[in-house]
């Protein structure tokens, strides 16, 4: 079979100029980076949820050893979450080609015979089918997620994170293994002959620094068309990214929108100034206010971004309503507000109920949203009021809310 | 005389026992759902890239090649482009997400396939416009010879 060159299995089957060492090692390096960035912001971003805090923040409760790292998010910057999960999401986009690229110069090593030569290689090679297939699993999931086809089999957040560390053990061995072959293959200068050079070459149609140029150029092409999700004023831009192009409408609520009203099933009778009251629980007992008499109480305002685990944010808002940490001094928690379980009017979601930290409802910035950039905010942005944190993932800034009930969590 | 299993570095070995005990520890709770499913989901991931993904374009690219020769990357350029915006958004240009999609996030998911369609148009105008401008200059640098 090995001397057949219609078969993969023979070296001479593959016949492109451009594999060799050096190409796969720059691609390689790229990835080492990229894919490390992509994994801290996927954990930091893990973090982000607050999943220790309480069960409803946390939809991986097995998570053992793997949140070892967990940490109280902080609230400033303010910016922090649409950064990290800006950079996650946009990175992870445009390092596709990269992905693309690598898979493509290392092919012929699938079909390599002898299948082993020793037990360390016969493990190495079985490594890459967790190397390989969690990657892409990730890449795939991620990139599906984004644009709502939830095909896959499970909870996105399931998969993502268990699927994450799957594929960074494997990384982390491959890296290990095979940065410091990389590392000389770029510092030699003379070509060396691996396995990978093809013993026939066809005629070469691209230099090899063209091909790299190629890969850029489609990375470059995924990045502009998707960056632009995390600015308002490039939104225009992002023309193939799911919160690129337009904005929903025009006006002060005309900002991007994760869930609408009516995908979360808010019934409008439920949020009219007669039906609607807020209950709030606390050390003395229940408050129930009104939306007139939340009116009533001190104002303060906070600009502050949406920002998605999609990826995509929004600039900042300039919202407007009354301190958490406010709130929490009517149930007698008198300048040492605790933690808070936050509970919306949506019937369905994963994060109709969500916790935020002591830290969070203790920050000035810290809202219970009535208005925003000087309206009364729409149904679709949680009308009569909404949470607005600084720094917390978009679910966490719970829509249409319902009941507040401080506490320890 | 005993043949003997060949097992290579230790310190490879070593590194390799430890990821896989990572990933399985990780892996236990990644399958602990819908094993089956999840499981065809990776293998059937890398089977496809390299399998059924690769070869395809690979053939792709082989056809360009074959009939355009030194002239390929004019082609070769745009169409890859192409197909990989269409490969990284599918959902979104294909319109299988679009009830979803315009549902959830207040947006129109009527643009996706048209935006695709006209960057294509431009990637290919452009390369075309490339070549014709490069062939010229060539001419002129490259006189016809006398008849």
């Amino acid at each position: 079979m090995r001397d057949d060159p219609r078969l993969p299995f023979s070296p001479r089957f593959w016949r492109s100029p451009l594999r060799g060492p050096w190409f796969t090692s720059v691609l390689g390096l790229v990835l080492l980076v990229g894919i490390t960035v992509l994994f801290v912001t996927g954990l930091v971003s893990y973090a982000a949820y607050n999943p220790d805090l309480s069960p409803v923040n946390d939809k991986t409760p097995d998570k053992g050893v793997l949140g070892f790292y967990l940490f109280a998010w902080p609230t400033s910057p303010h910016w922090l979450y649409r950064l990290t999960q800006g950079l996650h999401v946009t990175l992870g986009i445009t390092l596709i080609p990269v992905l693309l690229a690598k898979l493509w110069s290392v092919v012929p090593r699938l079909f390599a015979l002898p299948p082993a030569r020793s037990l360390t290689h016969a493990l190495e090679r079985l490594s890459l089918v967790l190397l390989v297939g969690g990657g892409l699993f990730e890449f795939v999931t991620g990139v599906l997620n984004v644009q709502l086809d939830y095909v896959f089999p499970g909870s996105f957040y399931v998969l993502h994170f268990y699927g994450a560390w799957v594929f960074f053990a494997a990384f982390v061995a491959h890296a290990l293994l095979k940065t410091p072959t990389a590392l000389r293959n770029l510092r030699r200068s003379r070509e060396e002959r691996n396995d990978l050079v093809s013993p026939a070459p066809a005629e070469p149609t691209v230099s090899r620094r063209g091909a790299l140029w190629f890969v850029g150029g489609g990375s470059l092409l995924l990045f502009s068309t998707t960056v632009g999700q995390s600015f308002d004023w490039l939104r225009r831009t992002a023309l193939l990214a799911p919160h690129g192009g337009a904005d929903p409408g025009t006006g002060p609520n005309g900002f991007q929108i994760n869930k609408t009203a009516a995908y979360a099933g808010i019934d409008p009778a439920e949020t009219s100034e007669d039906a609607w009251r807020l209950v709030i629980t606390g050390r003395t007992g229940t408050v129930r206010l009104s939306r007139a008499q939340l009116d009533e109480l001190p104002s303060h305002s906070a600009a502050l971004p949406i920002a998605c685990v999609e990826g995509w944010s929004t600039s900042d808002q300039w919202w407007r309503g009354v301190r958490l940490r406010d709130l929490a001094a009517l149930v007698g928690y008198d300048g040492d507000p605790p933690d808070l379980f936050v509970e919306s009017l949506q019937r369905h979601g994963a994060f109709r109920r969500a916790a935020l930290r002591a830290n969070q409802v203790a920050d000035p910035r810290s809202l219970l949203a009535l208005y925003v950039n000087g309206e009364e905010l729409s149904p679709d942005h949680g009308h009569p009021a909404r949470i607005i944190v600084p720094a917390a993932p978009g679910v966490l800034n719970t829509k249409w809310v319902a009941r507040l009930t401080f506490g320890d969590l | 005389m005993r043949h003997r299993i060949a097992i290579g570095g230790p310190f490879a070995l070593l590194l390799l026992l430890c990821s896989f005990a990572l990933a399985a520890y990780a892996g236990v709770r990644l399958l602990a759902d819908d094993w089956s499913r999840v499981a065809l989901w990776i293998v059937g991931a890398a089977v496809l890239h390299d399998l059924v993904l690769l070869p395809l374009y690979a053939a792709a690219d082989r056809v360009i090649v074959g009939g355009l020769g030194t002239r390929t990357m004019y082609v070769r350029v745009p169409a890859a482009l192409s197909g990989l915006l269409l490969l990284v958004w599918f959902p979104l240009i294909s319109g299988m997400t679009a009830a979803r999609y315009r549902s959830a996030t207040g947006l129109s998911p009527d643009g996706f396939l048209a935006r695709w369609l006209l960057i294509t148009a431009a990637l290919f105008a452009g390369s075309a416009l490339l070549l014709v401008v490069r062939v010229r200059r060539a001419r002129k640098r490259r006189p016809p010879a006398d008849h």
